[in-house]
C-alpha cells in the first residue's frame, strides 16, 4: 500500500548533516559510560547504532534526549551549537525518541496521545476536540491504520502503538527520531510495515538513529553503522562496505586476562544433573533444551530479550511455561512454584538484587536465614545461637563487609548485598545454582570474590548455570556456553569454541 | 535476650511516641490529679482495651502492607450474634462464645481468601466487607440491641480477677504477649514482614504470600470477634451499632505506634503505645471537661503531630 506522509511535516533538504555530536562524556556516581564520543546524523540517513549491553548507546541518545545533562562535549544541529537540558529542548530542536518500553498512557485516545501536551485550542481556549480528531484520522489514513482517533491506546497491539508513537514523533516535526529495539516485540509482517514507514521518512528527509542487535535489520535499513563498546567510539561504517563479522569484532574484543579464569578442569564425565527437554512458552520460549552436569558451570550468552532470565524464571518455579519437561536426576519434576525447585535442590538468584531478591530494611542476618526458619524456629522458639551460628559462618565464608549482623542491608555495598543474597541460597544447600547476571553493579575485589565462591561451590559438586551479558566473563568461567537469540538456544558451545566473536555472531541470531 | 535487653531496646525504638505518652499523662494529671489515681488508671487500660486487640491485627495486616477496615462492623455482628444465643436461645454460654468468634474468624478468612486469590485492593475488599458485616448485624437485631442477662456473660468483659484486675486488661496482656511472639518468635512473623516488605522478593524467595496473607486476614477478624464479645459483654447487651468507626481509632493507634502504612516496618510494642496514647488523650479529655465534640478534633491534631514527629526523627536519623 502507498504510504504517504501526513502534511505537517516540512519536507527537509537531503543529505545534510542534521546532528553533530563532539566529544560526549558521562560520568555516574563513578562510572565512565561515555568517553569523548562523537556521532552524525545526515538527513534522510536511517544510521545504527551497535554495542553490547552497556556499551553506551542508551546513554548517548538520553543525552541527546534532553534525559541526562552531558558532562562533557558538544551538540551540534544543522551547524548551530545547541544546548540540550530538557526533554522540551530536544523537542523544541526536532529531536523524538521512540523508547523501547512504549510510553503512551494507556486510557487515553490514539488522538489524545498523539496531541498530549500540544493539544490545539479553540479561539475561547477550550480544547479543539473536533480539530485533534480531523488531524489524527488524516495522520493514520495516511500511514495506512485503520483505527478511530477515539480508540483507547491499551487496546491496540504493541505494534500499532508503536506506529502511533513514530506519528506522535513526526507531528512534533521531528527531523530526528531515535528508534531503540524498534522490532523487539514486532512480528515479521509487522516489521515490514515499520521498514516501509522509515523507508517514506527517509525519502522526506527525517534522519533516523536505529539501534539494534538484529544484523540482518542494521543490513536491511541502514546506510552507516557506528559501533560502541564500554563507552568509547569504536568506529563508523558505510553499510554497504562491511560485513557481520567485522561489525562483530568492532563490538567485541575487551581483553580477556583482566578478568578471573575457572581454575577447574572442564567437567565432561559428570551425570547429568538437570536437564530441561523442548521447554516452550508462546512468545518467549522456543523449543528450549539442555542439560547441566555435576559441578559444571554452564553458561548463558545473548543479548536483552533473548530469552535468558525468563527461561530460568519457569525451570524456579516463578513461569509457568507451555510444553516441555525439567528432570533432576533423570526424574521428571513438575514445579508450579519456587518451593518445588528449592526442595529438589534447585535456587535461583535474581539479577535485580533489589526489587526482586533484598528486604533492604532488614537486616543481614534476616535476609541469610529467611530460608533457612524451618531448622531454626518451632512454633514460638527460635535456635537463636543456631541462627547467629550460621549467619557467622556464611559471613565468614564470603566474606562479607557489615558492621554487625544487625546491620540493615540497604546500607551494604553492591557487592556484599550481592554475597548476602548468594549467601541465603547456599544455605539451602543447593545442587544446582542459577546466578543471573552475578556481577552486575558490583566493583572489581567483590566480582572475583564471587567467581572464587561459584569455583568453590563446583569443586564441592554444586551444578552452576550462569547468566551473564559479560563476554569475557561468560568465557572465563564457563565449561559451556549455551547461546540464545529470541528465545531459543542457537548453539551450545564447547571450550574451544569459545570466542568473544563466535558467541556474538550467535547472539545476534547469526 | 534478657529482659533488661528488651526493656532498653524496647524504649530506644520507641523513644518518640513513649515521650509523648509521658508528656499527655503529666500534662492530663496537672490539669486533674484524679487522673493519676490506680481506679483511674485501671479504668484507662480497660477502655483502651477493646481497641487494643484490633490494633494488634490491625499492626500485623498493615505491616503485610495491607489494611483492615471491616473491624468495626464483624465487632458488631460476633457481639449481636453471642448475645442472641445466650438471650433468645438458651445457648450455653461457651457455645455462645465460640460462636462470636467463629462469626469474627471467618468474616477475617474471606478477607483473606479474596485478598490472597484475586487483585482487588484489600482497601475495597474489607470496605465490602464492612457493609456486609454491618448489614448483617442489623438485619440479625431488626437495628435493636439484645439485652443479656447473665452473671456469667457479664463477666467476660466487666470482671475482675483477684478483685482488682479487669478482665479486658488480662485479655490485653496475653493477647500483647502473643502477638509479640508471633511477629518475633515464629516464621510467619518473619514472613509478614518478608511480603509487606518486599513482595516481589518474597515470591523470588519462595514465599506462600497467599498463606501469609490469609493468616493475618483470619488472625484480625478472631481479634474482631474476640472484641466485639468483651465490648457486648460490658454493655450487657448485643448492639448492632456498637464499633462503629473502631476501625480507625486502631489505624490510629498503629501509625501512631510508628508502623509504616506502606508495610514491611514496624512493632507490636509501638502499637501498644499507640493505642495507649488514644486511651489516655479520651479518658484524659474527659477527666478535664473537654466536650467529645472537641475530643474529635484534639485527637486529630494528636495523631497529625504525632506522625509528622516520626517521621522527620526517621529522616533524620
Amino acid at each position: 500500500m502507498p504510504i504517504t506522509l501526513p502534511s505537517f511535516i516540512e519536507v527537509e533538504r537531503m543529505g545534510q548533516t542534521l546532528l553533530r555530536m563532539s566529544g560526549i562524556s558521562k560520568r555516574f556516581a563513578g562510572v565512565h559510560a561515555l568517553k569523548g564520543v562523537d556521532f552524525e546524523l545526515e538527513s534522510g540517513e536511517v544510521h545504527g547504532l551497535l554495542g553490547e549491553n552497556g556499551a553506551g548507546k542508551s546513554t548517548l541518545m538520553k543525552i541527546l534526549a534532553g534525559i541526562h545533562p552531558v558532562d562533557e562535549g558538544e551538540i551540534f544541529i544543522e551547524g548551530n551549537k545547541v544546548s540540550i537540558n530538557s526533554v522540551k529542548d530536544a523537542q523544541t530542536h526536532g529531536i523524538s525518541i521512540i523508547h523501547q518500553e512504549i510510553s503512551l498512557v494507556p486510557h487515553l485516545s490514539v488522538a489524545e496521545n498523539i496531541f498530549l501536551g500540544k493539544e490545539p485550542v479553540t479561539k475561547t481556549g477550550w480544547i479543539d476536540w473536533k480539530k485533534m480528531r480531523e488531524e489524527t484520522r488524516k495522520a493514520l489514513q495516511q500511514f495506512g491504520l485503520e483505527l478511530s482517533p477515539e480508540m483507547p491506546v491499551k487496546k491496540l497491539t504493541v505494534a500499532q502503538q508503536q506506529m502511533i508513537e513514530i506519528i506522535k514523533a513526526v507531528s512534533f516535526r521531528a527531523k530526528m527520531i531515535v528508534m531503540d529495539e524498534p522490532t523487539s516485540s514486532l512480528t515479521e509482517k509487522e516489521v515490514e510495515f515499520l521498514f516501509q514507514i522509515i523507508g517514506q521518512l527517509k525519502e522526506q528527509g527525517v534522519g533516523i538513529v536505529y539501534i539494534s542487535h538484529r544484523m540482518n535489520e542494521l543490513f536491511a535499513i541502514t546506510d552507516r553503522i557506528t559501533i560502541l563498546r564500554d563507552g568509547t567510539l569504536i568506529g563508523t561504517v558505510r553499510t554497504e562496505e562491511t560485513t557481520t563479522d567485522q561489525l562483530i569484532s568492532m563490538m567485541v574484543g575487551r581483553e580477556l586476562t583482566q578478568y578471573y579464569i575457572k581454575d577447574s578442569a572442564p567437567v565432561s564425565g559428570g551425570e547429568v544433573v538437570l536437564s530441561v527437554r523442548n521447554l516452550s512458552k508462546k512468545g518467549v520460549l522456543n523449543d528450549v533444551s539442555f542439560e547441566v552436569r555435576k559441578g559444571e558451570i554452564l553458561g548463558f550468552a545473548g543479548l536483552v530479550g533473548a530469552g535468558r532470565s525468563e527461561l530460568m524464571k519457569c525451570i524456579f518455579g516463578l513461569d509457568s511455561f507451555d510444553k516441555g519437561e525439567i528432570r533432576i536426576d533423570g526424574r521428571p519434576l513438575t514445579v508450579r512454584t519456587p518451593n518445588d525447585a528449592i526442595k529438589n535442590g534447585i535456587v535461583y538468584v535474581t539479577e535485580n538484587r533489589k526489587e526482586e531478591g533484598l528486604f533492604l530494611i532488614r537486616s543481614v542476618q534476616y535476609n541469610i536465614t529467611i530460608k533457612l526458619l524451618d531448622q531454626f524456629i518451632k512454633w514460638f522458639r527460635v535456635n537463636a545461637r543456631f541462627e547467629n551460628q550460621k549467619t557467622r559462618q556464611f559471613i565468614n565464608e564470603l566474606s562479607i563487609k557489615t558492621p554487625s549482623p544487625d546491620q540493615e542491608v540497604r546500607n551494604l555495598s553492591g557487592g556484599n548485598q550481592q554475597k548476602v543474597l548468594i549467601s541465603r541460597w547456599l544455605a539451602t544447600n543447593p545442587r544446582v545454582l542459577i546466578l543471573d547476571e552475578p556481577t552486575r553493579g558490583v566493583d572489581v575485589g567483590a566480582k572475583a570474590e564471587i567467581y572464587a565462591i561459584m569455583n568453590r561451590l563446583v569443586k564441592e559438586g554444586v551444578s552452576i548455570i550462569m547468566i551473564s551479558s559479560e563476554l569475557p566473563e561468560v568465557i572465563n568461567m564457563s565449561d559451556r556456553i549455551a547461546v540464545m537469540y529470541k528465545g531459543g538456544i542457537r548453539t551450545i558451545l564447547h571450550r574451544d569454541e569459545f570466542s568473544q566473536e563466535t558467541i556474538m555472531h550467535y547472539a545476534t541470531g547469526g | 535476650m534478657s529482659m533488661v535487653y528488651g526493656i532498653r531496646s524496647f524504649i530506644r525504638a520507641n523513644l518518640g511516641i513513649l515521650t509523648g505518652l509521658v508528656v499527655l499523662c503529666v500534662v492530663i494529671a496537672v490539669l486533674n490529679p484524679n487522673f493519676l489515681t490506680t481506679n483511674n488508671l485501671l479504668n484507662v487500660l480497660r477502655q483502651t482495651s477493646t481497641n487494643l486487640y484490633l490494633a494488634l491485627a490491625m499492626t500485623m495486616v498493615i505491616i503485610l502492607g495491607g489494611i483492615d477496615l471491616s473491624v468495626g462492623s464483624v465487632m458488631a455482628l460476633s457481639g449481636v450474634v453471642t448475645a442472641m444465643l445466650i438471650a433468645l436461645f438458651g445457648a450455653p454460654l461457651l457455645l455462645a462464645v465460640a460462636a462470636g468468634l467463629l462469626v469474627g474468624t471467618l468474616f477475617g478468612a474471606l478477607n483473606g481468601y479474596v485478598a490472597a486469590t484475586t487483585v482487588i485492593p484489600p482497601f475495597i475488599i474489607t470496605l465490602a466487607t464492612l457493609n456486609i458485616g454491618r448489614g448483617a448485624a442489623y438485619v440479625l437485631t431488626d437495628g435493636q440491641p439484645v439485652r443479656v442477662m447473665s452473671d456469667a456473660f457479664n463477666f467476660i468483659g466487666s470482671g475482675y480477677i483477684g478483685g482488682v484486675l479487669p478482665t479486658p486488661v488480662l485479655y490485653s496482656i496475653i493477647f500483647v504477649i502473643l502477638c509479640y511472639l508471633i511477629m518475633n518468635k515464629t516464621k510467619m512473623g518473619r514472613y509478614i514482614y518478608a511480603v509487606g516488605g518486599n513482595p516481589e522478593a518474597a515470591r523470588f524467595s519462595g514465599i506462600n504470600i497467599r498463606r501469609v496473607k490469609f493468616f493475618a486476614y483470619t488472625f484480625s477478624g478472631f481479634m474482631a470477634g474476640f472484641a466485639g464479645i468483651v465490648l457486648a459483654s460490658r454493655m450487657f447487651s448485643g448492639q448492632p451499632t456498637a464499633g462503629v468507626a473502631a476501625e480507625l481509632d486502631a489505624i490510629a493507634a498503629v501509625v501512631l505506634g510508628g508502623t509504616s502504612m506502606t508495610g514491611g516496618y514496624g512493632r507490636i510494642g509501638g502499637t501498644v503505645i499507640g493505642a495507649l496514647i488514644i486511651g489516655v488523650l479520651s479518658n484524659g479529655l474527659n477527666l478535664i471537661g473537654v466536650s467529645s465534640f472537641w475530643q474529635y478534633i484534639v485527637k486529630g491534631i494528636v495523631i497529625l503531630i504525632a506522625v509528622y514527629a516520626d517521621v522527620f526523627k526517621r529522616k533524620t536519623a
